[in-house]
């Protein structure tokens, strides 16, 4: 299956994956609509280590586990695996954050409403690659069988 | 002191209806003009730190901003310009040498821009490169001077030593330390991909990349930074560097601050000793000692290499090289002076050496009249922007280009000749760690093969408007170039006649 990976060698920390997350979510057509005082919430968060010219930093979203542990200690029954996709239902989420105590990456988190946010590789929308993939200026983020 | 102050030369305009305070702008700027107010909610900028990079415009995602030449200006005087007078105000503040990276931006005559190419008509048919083969692949080095055969008649290879590439054109030199390595490893793998070469400089070769050892060409500068049997073994031709098209008659100066880690131990100096290459070759001041040099350098490597000396084009270019082709090199590169530089006098950069053009024509034909033009090849190289500039090129007498700028640009350089801050925002002319990771060479290499690729086809499509099939039948055919608005003298130079003519 096909899978967002991150190669830390390249990644500049611009952050700009979080915003091409966000808007490719957001059901607007402009990005300026979309971020305009409104707060970010993105799929996909930049870890940053240290200030300074060696500082390494990263992405993280969800991996899509073979076993994903927030599937199994979803209360709700809200998240689910389809083709390998781990994708949530946020009609039936509950907003009891316990997936995001489980999941070992961090790769969630609690949207607006208050419902669980989660990298769904782009599948509701844009479709084809993902748009954190798409939006990467220096190829740190790919999308591909491995 | 007021005089300090210059009014920035370009300002940023930031949409703040478009902005989302996104601060990609700000992480990477490295020259630090942006920043986020607090107070404000908003991004503010102090433009006087902006060197236009164009980085921070080609990565914002909504395109909230612009950069824009100020209209900020003296008191207009065609003599006394702005540049003339902020110049002055500089020096008289600091005293020291003003300096300046990338070619010679000033307004001389761009010759390539008054050659026309010409096509076929009626008379002769034209050729359609996507149906009939079409010759792009040269050998640079001395030419047989007969042909020879065996005792049974076949024919013997009696050709010397040379270079073979693919498309007339090769990456020219350019140090690891004025480039980042990210940069190096673009070019060295593009010209592996794409069956040329590129170019060490005079940095000495990064011992990562001696796996590309058949696509380099080692150079051997006035410093000879870098230099040792391995380092000569590992190129597939050795080039003498006489001068360099930007800074003519002087040498270089990496600062010590930069000599650090990988660089210093490529350069095999100590860290943080300033890597100074004079002006001469201290061992040559003759044709005689150029001779010397070019033998112990073929000697050392068993004859089995072609050798280059790259001269900067100036006043006296064609004697200059009559001389070496009669020294023993194989091969002779000519630097033209709007050729880039990672740093120089901008008063050198700006006024001294002339145009490739010129140079080309007046070498090819000296060369030609003494009956010494099959002892070498010509390459040229100092501002070749375009497949067309190669075609005239070719048509002047050249055997193939040099191109850096075009490549650097490929990668991502947008011309804001700052290289000499080492604060690149494009991690081409960095050492920062940070900034170095910018410029991926997974992208970088294929933009690089994407830019020879169609500039091969370009090239191809213009030889067969000619009638021509192969680009020898291209080389030195001046009659397939017409001048436009050039006086008697530069007609005369180029060899060519008049449009119309």
């Amino acid at each position: 299956m096909k899978r967002v990976y991150v190669d830390e060698k390249w990644c500049l920390g611009c952050h700009l994956c979080e915003y091409y997350c966000a808007f490719a979510n957001s059901g607007k057509s402009d990005m300026v609509d979309a971020f305009k005082n409104m707060k970010l919430s993105p799929r996909i968060r930049i870890e940053e280590g240290r200030e300074g010219a060696k500082a390494i930093s990263f992405a993280v979203s969800c991996r899509h586990c073979d076993e994903p542990f927030c599937v199994k200690s979803c209360i709700a029954g809200a998240i689910r695996q389809e083709d390998g996709i781990v994708v949530i239902d946020s009609e039936k989420c509950v907003g009891c954050c316990t997936c995001i105590l489980v999941c070992p990456f961090g790769a969630l988190s609690p949207s607006q409403n208050g419902t669980m946010l989660k990298c769904e590789l782009c599948i509701n929308n844009a479709g084809g690659v993902p748009a954190c993939v798409k939006g990467c200026i220096n190829r740190a983020i790919v999308f591909e069988e491995r | 002191m007021p005089l300090n102050y210059f009014y920035p030369d370009y300002e940023i305009d930031r949409n703040f209806m478009r902005c989302i305070n996104c601060r990609a702008c700000e992480r990477q700027c490295a020259n630090e003009v942006h920043s986020y107010s607090e107070e404000k909610r908003l991004m503010d900028c102090d433009s006087s730190k902006c060197v236009n990079c164009q980085r921070c415009v080609s990565l914002c995602p909504t395109r909230a901003l612009r950069i824009v030449k100020t209209v900020n200006t003296f008191k207009q005087n065609y003599s006394w310009t702005q540049d003339k007078i902020g110049d002055i105000y500089r020096q008289a503040d600091a005293g020291g040498v003003l300096l300046s990276s990338m070619g010679n931006p000033q307004q001389y005559p761009v010759y390539w821009d008054k050659i026309l190419i010409n096509a076929s008509q009626v008379t002769n048919p034209s050729i359609d490169p996507l149906r009939e083969p079409m010759e792009t692949t040269v050998f640079l080095g001395k030419k047989p001077k007969q042909i020879e055969r065996d005792e049974n008649g076949k024919l013997k290879n009696n050709l010397p030593v040379h270079l073979a590439l693919k498309l007339p054109i090769m990456f020219s030199a350019m140090s690891y330390g004025s480039i980042s390595y990210n940069a190096h490893e673009s070019l060295a793998r593009a010209a592996e991909a794409m069956g040329t070469y590129y170019n060490t400089g005079e940095g000495g070769l990064h011992e990562d990349f001696y796996k590309y050892q058949n696509s380099t060409i080692v150079q051997v500068a006035s410093g000879r930074f870098g230099v040792y049997k391995k380092y000569l073994e590992a190129g597939a031709a050795i080039e003498i560097k006489m001068g360099q098209g930007a800074k003519p008659g002087i040498g270089g100066h990496l600062p010590g601050m930069k000599i650090i880690g990988d660089i210093s131990r490529t350069r095999m100096i100590p860290e943080g000793t300033d890597a100074i290459s004079p002006a001469p070759h201290h061992d040559i001041y003759s044709i005689e000692d150029l001779r010397q040099l070019v033998y112990s350098l073929k000697e050392v490597t068993e004859f089995k290499k072609p050798v280059i000396v790259k001269v900067a084009a100036v006043h006296n270019i064609a004697a200059i090289a009559s001389g070496v082709a009669r020294s023993g090199a194989d091969i002779i590169a000519i630097d033209g002076f709007r050729g880039g530089t990672g740093a120089a006098p901008s008063a050198i950069r700006d006024n001294v050496g002339i145009p490739i053009e010129l140079a080309l024509a007046g070498v090819d034909a000296r060369l030609r009249e003494e009956g010494i033009r099959d002892e070498v090849s010509l390459v040229i190289g100092g501002s070749v922007r375009s497949s067309a500039d190669i075609v005239k090129a070719i048509a002047l007498g050249a055997d193939a280009v040099y191109i850096a700028t075009s490549a650097l640009i490929a990668l991502g350089c947008h011309l804001c000749r700052s290289c000499h801050a080492g604060r690149c925002n494009w991690g081409i002319a960095a050492q920062r760690e940070d900034l170095v990771r910018r410029l991926n060479p997974d992208i970088g290499y294929k933009r690089l093969c994407n830019l020879l690729n169609a500039w091969n086809h370009e090239i191809k499509e213009m030889m067969g408007g000619m009638g021509i099939n192969s680009i020898e039948a291209l080389k030195g055919n001046r009659l397939m170039l017409r001048g436009i608005g050039l006086t008697d003298a530069e007609l005369k130079v180029l060899g060519i006649q008049h449009a119309g003519e």
